[in-house]
């Protein structure tokens, strides 16, 4: 048991150290890119645990990285705080959301749960835009420069801030890594296969769903805030419903129930878009493409086809 | 003797159907009971109240002289009430050993407090212990729903077993089972009632008659008839009640 644990440890800070490698040899147009990748594959693997270990489809995720988003970003324009401050703010904000909405929306179950969630999303983006004074709306606002440091750091230098980035990740993924492998992970995962059983077996599920939804906010909040921080605009485009299917996309491509799949799906689904996107406007046509050839040949996403062929082992 | 479960005046209406009404059942603790009667008794219906699975229409339930009529169904697993499934209810796509390590963490965890640490390690040696016991030892890494019939059913009797639990309730527990099965079965609950307190509800007769020291009979809704096995079978009410009058 403990080998096997081991294995997957190796594995997930190799790919760390690979990351850390490509710093320094990535172009720069690619060594912005994989920074923007590592912020948004911590949502997708906040998305990934309520998902794809818990069971959960919520189409509202929007809404905890907005939170993560905006209390970073207007705790910062206001207050003048630095990127410290704003961070655990952001984060603050985010996981207060979303205890709020879980407590709320996971009275229902299945599809009302997914319009619960999703419903709760848009009121937050309609929030955004009528509050648009302070949020200036769908315009946005740039977070100054100035404020944009950690201590020493200037987080808007481009080396610091994919490290920044790179360290958010790795983060996420040995949390993640932890919480899967424990005998918490090993519960939401016999929620997501039998809740009534689980409950039959003496565990609340109620408990253990608003726990994951919380964490997955967290995540949330954290790469929104983060993002925020690092790239240094802060828009309501961000909670528009396209945020929340983004991280679903991105989980179903990697694979839904395996740690690493969401950054993987992160890595692909970008650079489809960005390459498609480049040739012509019609991109989602290809989008669409991708996720029918997934459906057919890898049901299970790309990491997830993997665990079932070769690698079993793989958390 | 100690009363270890009690229900009053125990109800449950569906609609207009009166699938359980006013029963009041004793079990001590130590005892193996078996409940029998025909196909719609409330035999079921009964068990779900006492589990928690279903909320009563009126009544009362007390476990351990404490009421648990208001607790959910996860509070009163945690009070040591386990409950194993009809209509059999496994982690399908999980495998053998980590369907018994769910409850087995269950149990480690009540017993350990709320910040006790679970020790993995011997929560597998467990794990591996309870499906020895149910004979599915040489089936641990194999995924539940690879499974024959008969062995699931074994392994949701081993997970309730890997409860813990002060009383264990079992809801058909042998359908299905091959007969040098259902003898192992008959031995393992022996083995296991010394420590724990065993509700069978049963249809096969040669399971009840061996095992069951007392046996409640129900129809209708109601309690027909208790008492050992021999005088359930000299029982009258019973008899006409099986065999139709």
């Amino acid at each position: 048991m403990s080998g096997i644990f081991n294995k997957a440890l190796m594995v997930h800070l190799g790919l760390i150290v690979v990351l850390l490698a490509l710093h320094f040899i990535l172009p720069a147009y690619h060594h912005v890119s994989l920074a923007r990748i590592m912020v948004l594959a911590v949502y997708a693997l906040g998305f990934n645990l309520l998902f794809g270990y818990t069971g959960l489809l919520s189409l509202g995720h929007a809404l905890f990285f907005a939170a993560g988003l905006y209390g970073a970003g207007l705790s910062m324009q206001f207050f003048q705080w630095t990127a410290g401050p704003g961070f655990v703010f952001g984060l603050f904000c985010a996981i207060a959301v979303a205890t709020l909405i879980g407590m709320l929306a996971l009275r229902t179950v299945g599809v009302s749960f997914m319009i619960v969630t999703m419903m709760f999303a848009q009121v937050g983006y309609l929030l955004i835009l009528y509050y648009n004074e302070y949020t200036r709306g769908d315009e946005g606002f740039v977070i100054l420069r100035e404020l944009r440091v950690l201590g020493p750091l200037d987080l808007s230098a481009e080396d610091i801030r994919y490290l920044v980035a790179l360290a958010l990740l790795a983060a996420a993924i040995l949390i993640k890594l932890a919480l899967v492998r424990s005998p918490t992970g090993r519960i939401l995962i016999a929620i997501r296969e039998n809740e009534e059983r689980t409950r039959m077996l003496g565990y609340d599920p109620f408990r253990y769903k608003l726990m994951a939804m919380v964490i997955s906010g967290a995540f949330a909040g954290a790469a929104g805030a983060a993002y925020g921080i690092l790239f240094g605009y802060v828009g309501a485009s961000f909670a528009s419903i396209q945020y929340s299917i983004l991280p679903l996309l991105y989980v179903l491509m990697g694979g839904a129930g395996v740690v690493l799949g969401p950054l993987l799906g992160t890595i692909a689904m970008f650079y489809l878009i960005d390459i498609a996107s480049g040739m012509t406007s019609a991109y989602l046509f290809f989008v669409g493409l991708a996720l029918v050839f997934l459906i057919l040949v890898a049901p299970k996403g790309l990491l997830g086809t993997v665990r079932e062929r070769w690698a079993p082992w793989l958390p | 003797m100690t009363t270890l479960l009690q229900t009053r005046n125990l109800s449950k209406n569906f609609g207009g159907l009166a699938a359980v009404q006013s029963v009041d059942f004793d079990l001590q603790q130590g005892e193996i009971r078996a409940i029998i009667g025909p196909n719609g008794a409330g035999k079921s219906t009964l068990v779900g109240l006492i589990s928690g699975r279903i909320a009563p229409s009126a009544g009362t339930i007390a476990f351990q002289g404490q009421s648990i009529t208001k607790l959910p169904a996860h509070a009163r697993v945690a009070r040591g009430i386990a409950y194993t499934f009809q209509i059999t209810s496994i982690f399908a796509n999980l495998t053998c050993r980590e369907n018994i390590l769910l409850p087995a963490q269950r149990a480690a965890v009540a017993a350990s407090g709320l910040f006790g640490r679970v020790d993995e390690a011997a929560l597998i040696t467990r794990a591996d212990e309870i499906l020895a016991r149910v004979g599915l030892g040489d089936q641990a890494d194999t995924k539940a729903k690879e499974m024959a019939y008969g062995h699931q059913r074994l392994l949701e009797v081993g997970m309730g077993l890997a409860l813990h639990a002060k009383l264990l309730i079992l809801d058909e527990p042998t359908q299905g089972l091959s007969d040098s099965e259902i003898a192992n079965f008959i031995d393992l609950i022996r083995t296991v009632s010394k420590e724990t307190t065993i509700l069978l509800i049963e249809h096969n007769m040669t399971v009840v008659m061996d095992l069951a020291q007392r046996i409640t009979v129900m129809n209708f809704g109601q309690v027909l008839a208790e008492g050992t096995p021999e005088e359930i079978r000299a029982n009258p009410a019973v008899q006409t009640a099986y065999l139709g009058g």
